[in-house]
């Protein structure tokens, strides 16, 4: 035994500071690549974390100590509840509550209003009421409301100011009473005594909340039981956690869509260390087969690589923990903490620190490293000291990583993942299976390499053939660039599918749901406006309205567990139900003695299991109704799901006359503008009217869409640029390590520019396969993202749609900057005394 | 259970917000009552109509207080309160929670080997059968709390957080009108008046829970109904009031109106003999001089928790059961005041126990 196997210190120089050192600017590369996804996903993750936090104690808070919390639908319940249940045996008390979504002058966005019984919610919500304060006797005024802060700040307005909400057909101006203390609320609402609420939204009667404290030892899920028996169909009573729960739910999906395209940024930056520790340890083979003569064991090397491995994840993931605290900071304060989707926007966020996760992300980011070594340190080290030691056998340890397989048994596994339900709405199966297609595609692609290569028959001129023979005669390190190259082409590639299928879906719907000329609103947002059956007939009378199709927009509570399913009332034709509705699949038209129809969406089919042709009960003012599913839409408005049914039934069962929207086409040959203005004139009544064309809800819709994937382009987009890097260091590393080829080259005659246009093609038919591959899996990825992904996340389905023209570009710069890279580095490898190389070889 | 100051002088945040409430549904404006809040003008009480509410004026309360003994025969003080008060809304609201009436109810027990109170309180909007003020009869009610009147008896049930009293208060004694067959003056203006009478001498028996244990009570109670549109005077800052059940069957009400110096701005009385006869008191004729001061660790006010009152002829001393009988009612009526068990003793007897209110010593009471 040397003494060099009882210093561990100077084998941690000779084997690992040392080559770090030497290649600085590589492993610097690499470090960045795994920042980069360090710091993303933990952004990604502080972000998503603290909103959905804050939105569980806006939840929690709101329902106060509540242990119970009754809800109906839009409609809303009769107030006689309230007593009935407030002498239930076992209640402490009852607070009773009319919410509503009321649209505000000037702004897009709805304002929650909140009708309570300030004593009554003081028994059940005491953080709500506190504070409140001298304020509460102005609460008995009919017009005044209490903003919290959030809902101040968003109106730009103080005690004391006034502001305008649209309520039915009319303009209703609200004073400001006071604001809530800044401890207690963070969302946008605005408080009412409900006496004053009822009226004023015209819901005299109606409540549509009630929060229920239990007597201590009451036991909630007891008394849930025997609430069910008085609460009529359609209204429900959940815990406050479920209530929290199902608004957490809502954004589940999208959340762990961003984090995963973070994980991919951070696999993809991974992969980066595995390709330039690849790399550098084939180009040290005989460095570590001297250490290893010298006395340090195998495990002394594996472990040497592993920490050089862990070493680059260690600087780029605390680097990244950094940044992404410091990206999340920013994007926090300067776009809000919805990430763009409109899920949390109207909560104030405050970014909260969580050490957890920021420690998590920072073990994430050294193990992505440590398994990027990982294969090159085993390779390296099974490796006899004594054929290592040998020139030419670069490429005969790269054997190891061929094995065709485990490639092919993972691209299986995957396969057959694709097809497995979702685990608690989350798409985990589908996440798992493009993560195996990965890596079964990068274990494949030696022999892919291998298999294309064979296929390339070039003579002429001599640096083609060079160039073509060079690569087959090294499988191992071709395969190895190219897939670098498969992995960040596949991830963008599907990505751009996946956005630009989303994308064109959408448009291509909107197309189809939004077919007429106008359309007017009774408010914009909101749901406490609506047009009076006086102005519906107005409207229909103006002159140049060939046909106005009315909608009344009201939710109904299928399961307490969920969010309330958007109910649409509407004209639509049974027997033509596509003209009105983007039908997917088949359906029918209900026979004679069969219930109404009613349509569903895609999300009501994924959650709650409706089938066409079967019998459903929607309950429809406090009674069940029977419907015939009669068929299956596709609808990107409505995440928690919709139903449409016919106005015609809606108005037999409910006898509510009034609608929110209207669609009007014109006659022909009438001007559009004026038509608008009669329209205006004849609904001068209704004061928050909107009219918009069609040109204007697609381009609002496709605002509100790209706003929403801002975030995932920006994450794709540090894939891509991750993967770039990966591509540079591997071409550029592979040329390095060939010097001692160059001068052979050069030796026997060939001249620069030859070797220059060798190296350049190398590059770029490295490349170009990488590419070949990383589109065809690209292409598979997409399928699992666009049927699995999106579909279990969102429930909702869209058609294939690549963009060719942007694939094609990015497939070009791709293959030119391979080409660039190779020659450039190949300038830098000739430099110096090349001959002299040669001996070096030797 | 509330102990020591700081509990006191922090309520819960609950607590403090139906405080401001109360202090401003009760604190309305001071000048004479609009013209939609009835007048208070003479006129006999008719009953049993006047045991109800009278939901035309803006202010009313069913007062109870009393002198309870276990079967010890350890003394103990008691209260039981129902307000009603209407805020200055527009009555033509058709909403069910319009909120035209707001109930308070407020229970106390004063017990001499606690050294304070006892309290709790409730505060609602009247409606829905939940809580309500009934007009007819007495029946008044804010969820599980309620006092009403049936036959010969009252009956009051509180479900307060320390303690739960279900007390049956029997009629022994006709109702006793104050003031002018029951149209009390409360200061030189007319105006400043109420409808008053008190129920003297009733029995009580009942039950007290406290600590989980049911305790058996008996003792003797008065109960004040009044109500007003405009009950405190210009100039008036709060009031001294005492009701004694005598032992030998007479009762004695006692009041006087106090200006921002302490002096005396009005005042009145009665003495009902055990036979019956009632001897009304000019405001001349009533003094109440301070004998003894206690000063609140909590809120630093001080009270004259013994005094000798001399109405008429009738000259005693009024001692309390203890001093400490502070009752913080920011969290409901919006105020702090002193409402304790007191004897009445002459000569070193006691002629009979009833309750002193002293208001208006922490702040000036708006009512």
């Amino acid at each position: 035994m040397t003494a060099l196997s009882r210093t561990p210190a100077l084998v941690l120089r000779a084997a690992v500071l040392e080559p770090l050192l030497a290649n600085a600017g590589r492993v610097a590369l690499s470090a960045i690549g795994i920042a980069l996804g360090v710091a993303l996903g933990a952004a990604v993750h502080l972000i998503n974390d603290s909103a959905a936090k804050e939105f569980g104690l806006a939840v929690r808070s709101l329902a106060g100590e509540a242990n119970l919390v009754v809800r109906g639908p839009r409609t809303g319940f009769s107030e006689e509840l309230y007593p009935r249940i407030a002498r239930m045996p076992g209640v402490q008390a009852v607070s009773p509550a009319l919410e509503a979504a009321v649209p505000v002058k000037g702004k897009e966005e709805s304002l929650e209003l909140v009708g309570l019984d300030p004593f009554r919610a003081a028994q059940v919500q005491p953080s709500l009421m506190a504070g409140i304060g001298g304020a509460l006797g102005d609460l008995f005024a009919r017009d005044t409301v209490l903003l919290t802060p959030a809902a101040a700040e968003w109106l730009g307005l103080k005690q004391g100011d006034t502001f305008t909400i649209f309520a039915g057909t009319e303009a209703r101006v609200l004073r400001v009473a006071g604001l809530l203390p800044a401890s207690g609320y963070r969302q946008r609402l605005a408080l009412m005594d409900i006496g004053s609420a009822q009226p004023l939204l015209e819901r005299l009667g109606i409540l549509n909340r009630l929060d229920i404290r239990l007597h201590p030892g009451t036991d909630p899920e007891g008394f849930r039981s025997a609430l069910a028996g008085i609460l009529p169909p359609g209204v429900d009573a959940a815990t406050p956690e479920v209530e929290a729960e199902r608004g957490a739910a809502l954004s589940r999906a999208y959340r762990l869509n961003l984090n995963m395209l973070a994980l991919v940024a951070l696999f993809t930056g991974g992969f980066l260390v595995f390709s330039t520790l690849a790399l550098a340890v084939l180009r040290r083979r005989r460095e570590l087969a001297l250490l290893r003569v010298l006395g340090v064991t195998r495990d002394g090397i594996i472990l040497a690589v592993l920490l050089e491995g862990a070493l680059i994840g260690a600087v780029g993931a605390a680097l990244g923990v950094f940044l992404g605290q410091l990206l999340a900071g920013i994007v926090v304060r300067e776009l809000g903490a919805d990430l763009g989707a409109g899920y949390f926007s109207t909560l104030s966020v405050h970014l909260r620190s969580d050490p957890v996760a920021l420690a998590i992300f920072l073990a994430l980011g050294i193990a992505a490293a440590a398994l990027g070594a990982l294969v090159p340190a085993a390779t390296t080290a099974a490796t006899p000291p004594a054929i290592a030691l040998r020139a030419g056998d670069q490429d005969r340890a790269q054997g190891r990583l061929s094995g065709s397989t485990p490639g092919a048994a993972l691209m299986a596994i995957a396969a057959g993942l694709a097809f497995a339900p979702p685990v608690g709405d989350m798409p985990l199966f589908g996440y798992l299976s493009i993560a195996l297609l990965l890596v079964g595609a990068v274990l494949l692609m030696p022999r892919a390499a291998a298999l294309a290569l064979g296929l390339l028959q070039t003579r002429h001129p001599l640096p083609a053939w060079l160039a073509v023979e060079q690569l087959r005669g090294r499988p191992g390190q071709t395969s190895l660039s190219m897939a670098a190259i498969l992995v960040s082409v596949s991830l963008m590639v599907s990505m751009a599918i996946m956005v630009a299928s989303f994308r064109q879906s959408l448009d291509d719907w909107l197309a189809r749901v939004v077919p007429a000329d106008l359309y007017l609103r009774s408010a914009s947002g909101g749901e406490s406006a609506y047009f009076t059956s006086k102005q519906q007939e107005r409207m229909r009378a103006t002159p140049g309205v060939r046909e106005v199709g009315f909608l009344r927009n009201q939710t109904v509570w299928l399961d307490a567990r969920r969010a309330p399913v958007s109910l649409l009332a509407r004209d639509v034709d049974p027997s033509r139900p596509e003209r009105a509705l983007p039908l997917v699949g088949t359906w029918i038209r209900p026979e004679a003695g069969q219930p109404p129809p009613a349509w569903i969406s895609e999300t009501v089919q994924d959650l709650y299991g409706f089938r066409v042709g079967e019998t459903v009960h929607l309950p429809l003012a406090g009674q069940q109704r029977s419907f015939t599913v009669a068929g299956v839409w596709r609808d990107y408005a409505r995440q928690n799901g919709a139903i449409c049914i016919e106005r015609e039934t809606y108005l037999r069962l409910t006898g509510d006359p009034l609608a929110n929207d209207a669609a009007i086409w014109l006659a022909p040959g009438h001007d559009r503008a004026r038509v608008e203005a009669a329209l205006r004139e004849q609904l001068r009544d209704a004061e928050g009217l909107e009219i918009v064309g069609t040109g204007r809800i697609r381009a609002l819709s496709l605002a509100v869409f790209d706003r929403t994937f801002a975030v995932t382009y920006a994450l794709e987009a540090v894939a891509v640029l991750i993967g770039l890097f990966g591509i540079s260091v591997g071409i550029g590393s592979q040329v390095l390590a060939r010097r001692g080829e160059f001068g052979m080259l050069r030796h026997v005659g060939m001249t620069r520019g030859q070797i220059g246009a060798m190296l350049a093609l190398e590059g770029a038919l490295t490349s170009a396969l990488g590419i070949l591959f990383g589109f065809l899996l690209g292409w598979i990825v997409s399928l699992v993202l666009v049927h699995v992904i999106n579909r279990q996340s969102f429930h909702w389905s869209m058609d294939m749609h690549a963009p060719w023209l942007l694939l094609a570009v990015l497939a070009a710069v791709l293959i030119t900057a391979s080409a660039v890279t190779a020659v450039a580095s190949g300038r830098q490898a000739m430099g110096g005394d090349v001959v002299r190389a040669v001996r070096e070889d030797w | 259970m509330i102990r020591g100051s700081s509990a006191l002088a922090r309520p819960s945040p609950v607590i403090r917000c139906l405080g401001y409430a109360a202090a401003l549904l009760l604190a309305l404006p001071l000048p004479v009552a609009k013209a939609e809040f009835a007048k208070v003008e003479p006129r006999p009480l008719e009953f049993p109509a006047d045991h109800g509410s009278h939901p035309a004026f803006r202010t009313e309360w069913w007062y109870v207080t009393g002198w309870l003994g276990d079967a010890a025969g350890l003394p103990l003080g008691f209260q039981v309160t129902f307000f009603r008060t209407r805020p200055d809304t527009p009555p033509d609201n058709p909403s069910a929670f319009a909120p035209h009436h707001i109930l308070i109810g407020h229970a106390a027990i004063s017990d001499p080997a606690l050294g304070q109170l006892l309290h709790d309180q409730r505060i609602a909007r009247a409606g829905f059968g939940l809580a309500e003020a009934k007009i007819g009869d007495t029946a008044v009610w804010i969820d599980d709390w309620r006092l009403e009147r049936s036959g010969n008896h009252y009956r009051a049930r509180i479900q307060a957080r320390q303690f739960t009293l279900d007390l049956t208060l029997e009629i022994m004694q006709a109702p006793l009108p104050q003031g002018e067959d029951g149209f009390s003056r409360k200061g030189r203006d007319p105006e400043s008046a109420s409808h008053y009478y008190s129920v003297p001498q009733l029995r009580v028996s009942g039950t007290l829970v406290r600590n989980g244990a049911t305790v058996p009570v008996s003792g003797t109670a008065w109960l004040d109904h009044e109500w007003s549109s405009h009950y405190v005077a210009q100039g008036a800052v709060g009031w001294d009031w005492v009701g004694i059940n005598l032992d030998d069957g007479g009762a004695l009400m006692a009041f006087r109106m106090r200006d921002a110096e302490g002096e005396s701005l009005w005042a009145g009385g009665a003495l009902r003999s055990p036979q019956g006869e009632i001897k009304k008191f000019r405001p001349p004729e009533v003094a109440f001089d301070p004998r003894r001061k206690w000063r609140s660790p909590r809120t630093g006010t001080e009270y004259p928790v013994a005094m000798r009152l001399r109405a008429g002829d009738t000259e005693i001393e009024l001692q309390p059961l203890f001093d400490d009988q502070e009752l913080d009612a920011r969290t409901s009526t919006g105020t702090i005041y002193w409402e304790g068990a007191v004897r009445a003793v002459a000569n070193g007897k006691v002629l009979g126990q009833g309750y002193l209110e002293l208001t208006g010593y922490w702040r000036p009471l708006e009512l």
